[in-house]
């Protein structure tokens, strides 16, 4: 069966992706992703912001304790630098992963606010990647900031982007917009390439024996699925933007759960770090045999199970979302 | 080239650029030029031939010495840099290479020796020490001159085939930055020519070319042999001459051999060598200028002595000579200058070279760094000008018992009027000194300006005091002595002005910053004598809440920029909007490369604080009614309070020879006196919520946590402030718990927080013991007073064996001047709560001889019986030969107490007394305790007897007492300069305890690799990641098979540290105990050095172990592998010390390639220690002495 798929621009051999994750900080983690049979690979994220920050602390820190004694006028040597600046090393990983595999590898660039992205993404341009992800992560912290401004805040940094670079641009965007519809669409206008639907925050826990927070590093499981599908299957054909699917994919099951919902690609990283980078084949090979079993094209079962585009107009705008949630729950059933 | 540089670097920029290689081994203060060295190197900076040099660190100085030897004999062009017992280290090679005649060039920053203290400060005794090993010395006077004179040194020695000295005033010229003018590379090309070198490599040993050098010689050709270099020795005067005018052609800066200043027609000339000069041409000029006759001889070459040079200089019309020595010769006739200089004139006359011979007199000045001062200078030319000068005689000091010290004038002030001084109050890593650096390279490098820095440093490593002092002027500064009458004054901490006088260098109109937390209300908080210091000489005072700035801009507290910023606007040396271009200017050019970030806050701070500098209107009168806060309490013993207050207050330079030991004794534990407040938040004890556990107190670096557990009843009339809980034990129902905080003594590490394992379920984020700001501190003072009136509690009763039980032990080791949360002094005041009693410690040089034994205070304490540890220093490289020494004696002593006991049995009249103290067991604490109790009870019966024998048993009956030796310095001692030592006392099979406080770094001098520095670490020399395998001197010493040796980290488990401790003091032989310590030098908070510690264990790093004999002796493992299998990965451990950090951010990808190497060897040795742990007995060897 015919698996390539057209995704924000992109030509890909099939529709499952490695999404940002552990398995790609290393150019033999990338080869093995894309060995593993992946479609493409989109990097783990570069987390500028902390690396600026960090820089910082360790600018600090290098001058800390000089000058405070008479003995020690510093206590560290100036190493020489190979690097130029915090993000180099991602950048080089970024060339040497691009290099070294067939499929296409899209960097991801995390991050909250406006600076520093703009030159960051033209050399990540620079450096090889086929694509880049904008992973626009707001801990929800600041009560002063307005729904509107965190969206006015999205558009912004995919603008700047859009505009300092010429590969397509992809926005992975969180699930906790008052009206996530219609910041897709805005997103869509503003000239996204691609919706990766959706980030996943990293929630803290509390362990209550020890009575504190714990970091909630953990890795999806397929129920966490239905929201990004169910959006999925909303903005199917709505937009001029691909949609990819990330959250939730444990088995080929859940590759074509999303198909059917209307994702252009389906992204994963719990399963292939649960399983092996191997795994993908596997997914790939599931979705495969499916189509054959039911001897339908990959792209006619892309959003078979969509909300239709002839869903009435009226309904649509009269009730906006709701409704269209309405329809998507009488195709799919409960919601839970 | 114009540049602002110290004279380390002026000297070892040229050295570098002319040499091969560079053997080097870190001793202040000369460590810099060694460090810069290696970063050119590491940096890829080539010397004038296109060759990058090899820079390699070594052991010792003796080390680095012989590899410098071999280059050498290898045909390399090699140097070095030392300083201090290094140069001594070095004499041995020192005479080989010049009997040899060999050229090379031994950069030396000049410095004190250990006599009876040691002084890190500057002085000619090591150069002294070396004048007869045949080397060439030559002295530079100044920054200039130290690179000058590096030039001409390397260029003579090629030419006269003799090894050269080339050395300059540690500190004074060392550390102080001024202007200086660079020699290009074209000009060193062309001033050492190609051939010399092509000459001296052809000199070298080669299979192609065979010979032997270093022949055994004989009664019959030895001495002739040794005479044959003579005409070498001659010709230096020439060649050095011939060399000098080269130089001038070069560059057109005329030096030299003896240069002469004054009038031609002299007739008081005093002699001098080194920096001092600088003090001294300006009171010629002033004593000429009112018809004095007077002038100085500068002597720049002093070995071979320029006899004829010196004969031209002197102007015949002298007949009073005064020969300024910067040494001491005990017993000699005199100093050696003074000597040459009486030898060559008294020759000069008998040979009818000179018409009369002049009065010379020989006179001691500067030894440490002591002031050398124009005001000074005239007492010499007056006492020139005495009836009977003085034959002999000190400046600089009061001697009230030799009666040696000229009186002198300290407000004579002949400095140049145009050139701006000031000076700059602060406190150690708070930028103040970095700054002012950085001021004078920005007025340095404006075109017709010349600047000077000078940095003074007090000798804590923790809230230490900085006094920068800075002079800029249109005309070269020549300056060698702080600045007095300063025309700005910047304070930069409320809590320095509040103890010191700042204003004691005010002169009329002084312009004042301080860095006022009060604001608007500054006047008030004033000290009384200030105020009225203010108003009396009309002072311009400005005042910011710098603090507050920096908050703002997102700096926390470093305020540096900001009161840098402050210093421009007021001062005016500098049209403001330059000045603020510039210092920004330079911020970026700091910070550009390694964070955007800390560029954009600083600038921001620059531009911020002008907004808060505010002028101060002066009231008319004095308000205050509070003083200086006094050094030490009133009722401090009175050494204290004469003595040590007289230091603490800055005015040891006051003090008389009278007041001072004779033989560098001085009390024990005076530390506590010296109230330092350094840390606004303090520990905080939370008595509801604390679980008594004494985790806290164990991990203290200070020991300002102390418990005590005392019947209720004493408790009664306790003040408010003193917080008390029931004691948290079984059948004690009416026991009441303390655990004090010193906070006058806090320096807000916070390792007691992270130590504590509670949480209250109400606060999450709190412990029961945490840090909060206290700025009322009296209630505080009173409960430690009253804590300090509760009894400590009774040994015999303590439970030596938990961490629980250790809190109740008072520790004989407090507040000393370490860093804030020094991984190394919890160890030892572990130890001396355990046997601190009875112990005698032998002291390694560096960190720990500093924090332990560095005037004015001192933390080694007593207990109110009045018993604590005794403790010495003795050198770097010897410190367990040193310790040794101590268990013969002790050993040799207590055989003796013995014997005479025994003898005395019946004289005595006390049988059962003598037989149990003959018989006694002495491993446990109530044994000690009881044992030192009939000891007592002995020495008061035999302090009635007399006799011979009773005499003999007095004076050692104390060693009856089990004596505790401890061996204890860090890891550039016991791993590399002491190693040799190290090694022979764990092998001589005797009762020492050897407790290495492992940095993995040389900590005390900033950081150089060791031999302990694990593979992939930065450090300075191994600024590439270091590419070796740390040395398991555990398994080292373990081969030995009657070594007790542990593996300790506190902080991953304190239960493990205390047994080890326990065990190596209680074993019959040497014990080693090898102790994890976080260190500054690591590169992170340390704060987090227990969590730190905790990780360096569980990733593999660091594995606990134990191997005792004892257990092999009862046939069983005495391997005992105290650590779970490593958890953690090693990147995860180091992922957290900028260490490691730094090379990852400047190389990734061998900072990968380090770090998985290093994870390999940490997953090979833990197999190994496994496959120990599992052997049986008779795997190891077994204890090969006899009972």
């Amino acid at each position: 069966m015919d698996l390539t798929t057209t995704y924000m621009g992109l030509q890909l051999r099939n529709p499952v992706v490695a999404s940002a994750g552990p398995l790609s900080q290393s150019v033999e983690g990338i080869r093995s992703l894309a060995d593993g049979g992946v479609g493409a690979v989109v990097m783990y994220s570069l987390f500028e912001e902390q690396l600026r920050r960090e820089a910082e602390e360790v600018a600090l820190l290098e001058d800390l304790y000089d000058d405070a004694n008479a003995e020690a006028l510093s206590y560290f040597p100036t190493v020489p630098q190979n690097n130029r600046d915090a993000s180099t090393a991602y950048l080089r990983l970024v060339e040497e992963g691009a290099a070294a595999i067939e499929v296409p590898l899209i960097a991801s660039l995390n991050g909250a606010s406006a600076g520093g992205w703009t030159a960051t993404a033209r050399r990540l341009q620079d450096a090889g990647a086929a694509g880049i992800e904008l992973n626009i992560y707001f801990v929800p912290g600041d009560l002063s900031m307005s729904g509107a401004l965190v969206e006015e805040r999205h558009l912004e940094i995919l603008s700047a982007v859009k505009s300092s670079v010429t590969i397509p641009v992809a926005v992975k965007l969180s699930p906790y917009f008052s009206s996530v519809g219609n910041m897709a669409v805005q997103l869509d206008a503003a000239g996204a390439d691609a919706l990766v639907l959706f980030n996943r925050f990293l929630q803290p826990d509390i362990d209550i024996d020890r009575v504190s927070v714990e970091s909630g590093v953990s890795l999806s499981s397929p129920i966490e699925g239905r929201l990004p599908r169910t959006w999925i299957a909303v903005l199917h054909d709505r937009l001029k933007a691909s949609l990819a699917a990330s959250t939730g994919v444990d088995t080929a099951d859940d590759v074509i759960r999303y198909i059917l919902a209307g994702a252009d690609i389906v992204m994963t990283t719990s399963s292939l770090v649960r399983r092996g980078p191997a795994y993908a084949q596997v997914l790939v090979e599931g979705l495969d045999r499916w189509l054959r079993a039911h001897e339908i094209t990959l792209d006619r079962a892309r959003g078979l199970l969509s909300v239709p585009q002839d869903a009435e107009a009226s309904a649509y705008e009269r009730a906006g979302y709701v409704s269209a949630l309405e329809k998507a729950k009488s195709t799919y059933g409960s919601l839970r | 080239m114009k540049a602002i540089v110290d004279g380390n670097e002026a000297a070892a920029d040229v050295a570098y650029r002319v040499s091969e290689l560079c053997s080097i081994y870190p001793i202040t203060p000369s460590s810099t030029m060694a460090e810069l060295a290696d970063e050119w190197s590491a940096h890829g900076r080539t010397n004038v031939w296109g060759q990058v040099p090899t820079v390699i660190e070594m052991q010792s100085e003796g080390g680095a010495a012989g590899a410098m030897h071999g280059a050498l004999q290898g045909g390399a062009l090699s140097t070095t840099f030392t300083a201090s017992q290094g140069l001594l280290l070095m004499i041995p090679n020192m005479y080989r290479i010049a009997g040899e005649l060999t050229s090379t060039v031994m950069h030396v920053a000049a410095r004190s020796l250990a006599t009876q203290g040691l002084s890190i400060f500057g002085d000619h005794q090591d150069v002294m020490a070396v004048r007869q090993t045949g080397v060439c010395l030559l002295s530079s006077a100044s920054v200039q001159e130290a690179h000058d004179m590096a030039a001409v040194a390397h260029r003579a020695t090629l030419l006269s085939r003799l090894p050269f000295v080339h050395f300059f005033d540690g500190f004074r010229t060392s550390h102080e930055l001024n202007t200086l003018t660079k020699l290009s590379d074209e000009q060193l090309m062309e001033f050492i020519p190609r051939e010399l070198v092509l000459q001296h490599r052809s000199r070298a040993l080669s299979p192609a070319n065979p010979f032997i050098r270093g022949t055994a010689q004989n009664p019959d050709t030895y001495f002739q042999s040794r005479e044959t270099s003579n005409p070498f020795y001659l010709q230096v005067p020439g060649i050095l001459e011939e060399t000098m005018d080269r130089f001038e052609e070069l560059t057109g800066r005329r030096y030299s051999l003896m240069e002469y200043h004054g009038d031609p027609e002299a007739e008081r000339v005093i002699v001098v060598m080194g920096s001092g000069i600088e003090a001294i041409t300006p009171v010629v000029d002033r004593l000429n200028s009112e018809g004095g006759k007077v002038g100085v001889i500068q002597v720049r070459l002093y070995r071979p002595f320029p006899t004829e040079a010196f004969l031209a200089a002197l102007p015949a019309t002298a007949r009073r000579v005064a020969v300024l020595d910067r040494t001491k010769e005990p017993g000699a006739s005199g100093e050696p200058l003074f000597l040459d200089v009486t030898s060559v004139l008294a020759e000069a006359v008998a040979t009818g070279r000179r018409d009369q011979l002049p009065t010379v007199i020989g006179g001691r000045y500067g030894l440490s760094s002591k002031e050398f001062t124009p005001g000074m200078v005239k007492a010499i030319y007056d006492e020139l000008d005495a009836q009977t000068p003085r034959p002999r005689f000190t400046v600089g000091i009061l001697d009230d018992v030799t009666h040696l010290s000229l009186d002198y004038d300290p407000s004579l002030d002949l400095e140049d009027p145009q050139t701006l001084r000031a000076m700059f109050y602060g406190l150690g890593s708070d930028g103040t000194v970095g700054a002012n650096k950085n001021t004078i390279k920005i007025l340095g490098s404006e075109e017709g300006t010349y600047a000077q820095g000078y940095f003074v440093y007090d000798s804590k490593k923790s809230g230490s005091r900085t006094v920068s002092h800075l002079r800029f002027g249109p005309n070269p500064i020549k300056a060698p002595y702080l600045v007095s009458r300063a025309g700005f004054i910047g304070c930069h901490h409320w809590s320095i002005l509040e103890r010191v006088d700042v204003l004691e260098f005010a002169r009329p109109g002084t312009t004042l910053l301080i860095n006022s937390p009060h604001g608007e209300d500054t006047w008030r908080h004033l000290p009384g004598d200030m105020q009225k210091k203010i108003i009396e000489l009309g002072i311009n005072v400005y005042t910011i809440d710098a603090g507050k700035v920096a908050r703002a801009a997102g700096l926390g507290s470093r305020t540096n920029t900001i009161l840098q910023t402050c210093f421009f606007a007021i001062s005016g040396v500098l049209p403001r909007d330059t000045a603020i271009d510039k210092i920004k200017k330079a911020i970026s050019k700091t910070y550009a490369r390694k964070s955007a970030e800390v560029v954009r806050k600083n600038h921001l701070a620059v531009d911020s604080a002008l907004a808060e500098l505010h002028h101060m209107d002066l009231p008319v009168d004095a308000t205050s009614e509070h003083g200086f806060i006094p050094p030490v309490p009133a009722d401090a013993p009175e050494f204290v309070r004469t003595v040590t207050a007289t230091m603490l207050q800055g005015r040891g330079d006051d003090l008389p020879v009278s007041a001072l030991p004779i033989d560098g004794t001085y009390p024990s534990g005076t530390t506590k006196f010296e109230k330092r407040n350094i840390s606004e938040i303090v520990a905080q004890w939370d008595a509801e919520n604390c679980i008594q556990c004494g985790n806290c107190a164990f991990v203290c670096p200070h020991a300002v946590l102390r418990a005590k557990s005392y019947p209720e009843h004493q408790a009664e009339g306790a003040p408010e402030g003193f917080l008390s809980a029931p004691l948290n034990a079984a059948g004690l129902p009416s026991t009441r718990y303390t655990l004090q905080v010193y906070v006058e003594d806090c320096t807000g590490c916070g390792l007691c927080v992270e130590a504590c394992p509670v949480k209250p379920i109400d606060q999450p984020s709190r412990r029961a013991i945490n840090l909060e700001p206290k700025l009322e501190r009296e209630p505080d003072v009173e409960a430690v007073k009253f804590f300090e009136s509760i009894p400590v509690n009774d040994r015999a009763r303590v439970d030596f064996g938990t961490v629980r039980g250790t809190q109740f032990l008072e520790p004989l080791f407090e507040f000393s001047g370490a860093c804030s949360g020094c991984g190394e002094t919890p160890y030892l005041k572990l130890l001396s709560q355990l046997f601190g009693d009875r112990a005698t410690i032998a002291n390694a040089t560096g960190c720990s001889s500093i924090y332990g034994g560095n005037l004015p205070t001192t933390p080694w304490a007593v207990n109110a019986a009045g018993r604590g540890p005794a403790w010495s220093n003795s050198l770097f490289e010897d410190n367990a030969e040193f310790g040794l020494g101590m268990r013969l004696a002790a050993d040799l002593h207590e055989q003796l107490a013995r014997t005479r006991l025994a003898e005395l049995r019946d004289e005595i009249g006390d049988a059962a007394l003598v037989d149990e103290i003959l018989q006694a067991p002495q491993i446990h604490g109530s044994e000690l305790a009881a044992q030192m109790d009939r000891v007592t009870r002995l020495k008061e019966r035999i302090e009635e007897l007399s006799g011979p024998a009773v005499e003999d048993l007095k004076s050692v009956a104390d060693h009856l007492v089990r004596r505790s030796v401890w061996i204890v310095g860090g890891d550039g001692w016991a791993y590399d300069i002491g190693s040799g030592g190290v090694d022979h006392v764990l092998a001589s099979g005797r009762n020492v305890n050897i407790l290495v406080l492992d940095t993995e770094v040389y900590s005390n001098t900033g950081g150089q690799a060791s031999k302990s520095t694990p593979l992939g670490a930065v450090a300075k020399f191994a600024s590439g990641g270091k590419h070796t395998n740390k040395k398991d001197l555990a398994m080292q010493a373990m081969a030995y098979g009657s070594v007790y040796v542990a593996r300790v980290a506190m902080g991953a488990d304190p239960q493990q540290t205390l047994k080890a401790f326990r065990e190596a003091e209680a074993y019959d032989g040497p014990s080693l105990i090898i102790a994890y310590s976080h260190c500054i030098a690591h590169g992170y908070d340390i704060r987090k050095g227990l969590e730190q510690q905790y990780k360096a264990v569980n990733s593999g790093h660091w594995p606990l172990m134990r191997y005792n004999p004892v257990l092999r002796d009862a046939d069983r493992n005495p391997f005992l592998l105290d650590s779970p299998r490593p958890r953690l990965k090693l990147a995860a451990y180091q992922s957290a010390e900028l260490r490691y950090k730094v090379l990852k951010a400047a190389d990734a990808d061998e900072a990968d390639r380090l770090v998985s190497l290093a994870q390999a060897q940490v997953n090979r040795r833990w197999a190994e220690y496994e496959e120990l742990a599992l052997r049986g007995a008779d795997q190891f060897a077994e204890d090969p002495r006899k009972d």
